[in-house]
């Protein structure tokens, strides 16, 4: 088992690695550097949604506001030199302090916006957090201290591969070890019943804002690494279709699924970038595939549970029986 | 202009810009009373109406009150296609799933309408449907034409809500399912037909709202649903979801607000006060003013 | 002093008294029934003592704490905490999870590893986790469960759900046991067992155990004493002996189930 998760953690470390190499070396290039980067980027922003949407069962829909949090906050930092942090921390110690400082401002926010709703059972964090990310949205537009509409230009480019990488994988990290834990499993609990876990001594509200909180802290991370990567930020830049786009990654990957979301993740990232001269065509594609996921397979395209050894072994065997036997009986999935 | 006037004043613009949130919030209310779903693309359904009247009035230079019509049957019959189509097959899967499902028909609207040709994303001037004259109610306090409009459209088509929910046999069965699907079912009432009458007569009212709000603001444009409909929704919760009398209190609650802030100099918070009132009642009267205490059956 | 005591406990929904002026005690080790027709407001009683609904009026008392009076009433998990577990008469386990799963969760009160730790899986974590997972096959073992750990808790038979859900609620480590109509729709002879199961962690787990149920040969057969409650009030209160005699039970009940 440990040596198992030793081997994981060396073949992840091995592909940053080759890839920082390779982008070194100049055989990736600088675009495709770029999207490498956004990757590991959206893989925070999915993997924290997936804390509160699939783990813990609640239904937000303003990450990107609280990466928006992140975003501002964090470049103020690196582009203030005087802020709080001693000037003569500088460069990358200080493009990490400030995305800490930004995360954890987000968290904060997420404490604010999560208190007075997720006490309450039924949808009202869907719709506070739709309107958490507007005002977000029409406060930083009004704000000119951080260039309002037209932007906040000359963010320095901290964001590089191998930094973005190596937050990404603490970050998968961090949250599995998470979900693995008790305290994952009161999220988990809160998710399937929430009167049941209650009666089991979960204070459900506690438990739902920890994840919340949680969520909040990364996507505040992903953002400021977005302003650190893009070097320019903007309001519209968070609008909520990236919500959706997150969204989107967390159920293809399967409400609940790390794994799943870091491949969503990585295919959506793609495929946004490679459609990206299609603006709404996109989103039309985007927001179809999502209704019929939720219509046909609300357990994701991918299935609900996680990616392992065993899993794919399985697949591979119910594949061949059904190839052999005619009638394809699913036994490990198909959850409705 | 005294104190007194300008209150008074604010508070007609106020209840104008009110019972358009009204006619939106209604719609959201009853959904969620039947099937306790809060449909994000309501306010798609408020944004398409405002164009299928735009439409109706430049390209077959129909009047108002005909465009108003047409566009209410066309979003009641778009209320029922949705339901029928998105909504109806995840009556009985998890909430989140069909709450999802309502988040991608909102964004799937919004850019349908930027991506057809004759649409984009540019804004469309609403055209002039009725002369802008203006009445001195009493001294210095205004009241324009197109208030009178707004005010007395929806006034008709609530007190017609009313007659339908509480004289008519349908609205008995829609109040009976609200109550209790399983026993409407058993009592014989067709609970789908009900369900997509609840859309249709929600998604209509939402269309009036389209038309009278593009007649206020003289221009639409693909995503004028989406504060309006945050806004209706914080009007029904701050009603009490789920009631009928709730989301008309609390949409003229909520214009009184607004405009009463903006009136105090600070229009660019507007947005944000639908807001922090929605963070404050859920914090001190969850079950919003005229909302009754439901608890779970354990 | 009683472990459990509630007076003049009243709740209203609407214009309906559900439960009027409930006084009811139980002495530690105590094994009570509290039986009465359908609807008579048994479950909203649990519903009550496990702070799932906030009474209308009257205390609880709880090993000389007051979980809930006119001022105040505590959540459920601190109810819980403080020790009060209860079963569901529909079945509520988490039906997605594994069996094992399902008995883990209940042990969250009593994990001591901080969440920071959980972050980092640092420190006690290991070893805790593995405490919690000897302890939860140990439960589950009693309840002769342990071979169906993996299973999703859905898929299990009936009998074994109702008999997972008092696991679960054992791992909460209680003193005072809920059951509600733990033997609803079980054969005789699984009726039987559980009879001599509820004995069995009784004395095991040093419980006191207040049951709701209909089957009148299991209530009979191991309760010392029973309340009977009709339309929200308690009509009758005594020993097995005494309540099977008493003409107010008879009357409640007539045209309904048999008694004894």
């Amino acid at each position: 088992m440990k040596f198992r998760s030793l081997i994981k953690m060396g073949v992840v470390f091995a592909v940053g690695f080759v890839l920082h190499l390779l982008i070194k070396v100049g055989f990736i290039n600088g675009y495709y550097d770029h999207i490498l980067t956004k990757i590991c980027m959206f893989i925070i922003a999915a993997v924290s949604l997936n804390l509160i949407n699939g783990i813990c069962g609640q239904f937000s829909i303003g990450h990107a506001g609280f990466m928006a949090v992140g975003a501002y906050t964090a470049a103020i930092f690196t582009k203030n030199p005087d802020l709080f942090i001693p000037a003569a921390i500088a460069g990358m110690p200080r493009f990490f302090i400030a995305l800490a400082i930004g995360g954890s401002v987000a968290a904060f926010v997420g404490f604010l916006v999560g208190l007075p709703t997720l006490r309450l059972r039924g949808d009202y964090l869907a719709i506070t957090t739709l309107g958490f990310g507007e005002i977000i949205r029409v406060l930083l537009l009004n704000w000119k201290f951080v260039g309002g509409a037209s932007g906040y230009f000359g963010i320095k480019p901290y964001a590089n591969f191998l930094s973005v990488y190596i937050l990404a994988v603490i970050t998968v990290v961090v949250l599995s070890n998470f979900i693995a834990s008790s305290y994952g499993r009161a999220c988990i609990a809160i998710r399937e019943d929430e009167v049941a876990a209650e009666t089991m001594g979960i204070n459900t509200t506690k438990y739902k804002i920890i994840a919340f909180v949680l969520a909040a802290f990364f996507a505040g991370i992903a953002g400021g690494i977005y302003a650190h990567l893009m070097q320019a930020i903007m309001p519209r830049d968070f609008s909520f279709l990236v919500s959706i786009d997150i969204l989107l990654m967390v159920v293809l990957g399967g409400l609940g699924s790390t794994s799943g979301s870091i491949v969503a993740a990585i295919f959506l990232t793609i495929v946004t970038e490679s459609l990206r001269r299609f603006q709404s065509l996109r989103v039309i594609i985007y927001s179809l595939v999502l209704i019929f996921i939720m219509i046909f397979r609300p357990q994701g395209l991918l299935g609900n549970q996680e990616f392992s050894t065993p899993m794919l072994k399985e697949k591979i065997r119910l594949l061949f029986n059904r190839t052999k036997s005619g009638k394809g009986h699913t036994s490990t999935e198909g959850t409705e | 202009m005294t104190l007194g006037q300008q209150i008074l004043q604010q508070l007609i613009n106020g209840i104008s810009l009110g019972s358009v949130y009204a006619l939106i919030a209604l719609g959201y209310t009853m959904v969620y009373g039947i099937i306790r779903l809060i449909n994000f693309a309501h306010g798609e359904v408020f944004m398409i109406g405002a164009f299928v009247g735009y439409f109706i009035i430049t390209l077959f230079k129909l009047p108002f009150i005909l465009a108003l019509i047409f566009a209410m049957i066309f979003c009641a019959l778009l209320g029922i296609f949705m339901e029928r189509l998105a909504y109806k097959p995840l009556r009985d899967a998890p909430r989140i799933a069909a709450l999802m499902t309502a988040v991608g028909l909102s964004i799937f609207f919004q850019n349908l309408m930027v991506y057809l040709k004759w649409i984009g994303a540019s804004p469309k001037a609403f055209p002039r449907v009725i002369e802008i004259t203006r009445f001195e109610v009493i001294e210095n306090v205004y009241l324009t034409s197109d208030k009178i409009l707004t005010l007395g459209v929806a006034l008709v088509l609530m007190l017609a809500l009313q007659y339908v929910v509480h004289k008519t046999k349908m609205g008995k069965a829609m109040r009976a399912v609200s109550q209790d699907k399983d026993a409407a079912q058993l009592m014989g009432i067709n609970v789908d037909s009900t369900i997509s009458f609840t859309f249709a007569l929600g998604s209509a009212l939402a269309a009036a709202g389209g038309i009278l709000y593009a007649v206020s603001y003289g221009k639409i444009i693909y995503n004028m649903g989406t504060m309006p409909g945050l806004k209706a929704f914080v009007s029904a919760v701050l009603g009490g979801i789920g009631s009928i009398p709730g989301a008309v209190a609390g949409g003229m609650l909520l214009g009184i607000t607004e405009n009463a802030v903006s009136a105090a100099g600070m229009s660019m918070l507007r947005d944000a006060v639908a807001f922090a009132i929605l963070i404050l009642i859920l914090l001190i009267k969850p079950t919003g003013i005229f909302g009754k205490n439901t608890r779970e059956k354990v | 002093m009683p472990v459990l005591e509630t007076t003049d406990l009243t709740i209203r929904f609407g214009g309906l008294t559900a439960v009027l002026d409930l006084n009811i005690y139980l002495e530690a080790g105590e094994l009570v029934g509290l039986i009465g027709p359908n609807g008579a407001g048994k479950t909203t009683v649990f519903n009550m003592l496990t702070g799932v609904y906030k009474p209308s009026a009257g205390t609880i008392n709880f090993c000389g704490e007051t979980l809930c009076s006119a001022q105040h009433a505590m959540l459920p998990s601190l109810i819980s905490m403080k020790g009060i577990a209860r079963t569901f008469q529909n079945i509520r386990l988490f039906k997605e999870l594994s069996v094992l799963d399902n008995v883990k969760i209940a042990f969250h009160q009593h994990v001591k590893y901080s969440l920071a730790t959980s972050f980092f899986h640092t420190g006690r974590y290991a070893a805790e986790e593995k405490e919690i997972e000897k302890k939860a096959i140990e439960l589950l073992q009693l309840f002769d469960l342990d071979n169906k750990q993996n299973e999703q808790a859905k898929n299990l038979p009936y009998g074994e759900q109702r008999r997972l859900e008092i696991a679960r609620a054992l791992a909460t480590n209680p003193k005072l046991l809920l059951l509600d109509e733990p033997a609803a729709s079980m054969n005789p002879q699984e009726t039987q067992n559980l009879m001599e199961l509820i004995r069995f962690i009784r004395e095991k787990f040093d419980l006191t155990i207040l049951l709701i149920e209909h089957d009148m040969s299991l209530v009979m057969g191991v309760c010392e004493r029973i309340y009977v409650l009709d339309y929200g009030k308690v009509i009758a209160q005594g020993t097995p002996a005494e309540i099977r005699a008493n003409p107010k039970v008879i009357e409640a009940y007539l045209g309904g189930e048999n008694i004894a």
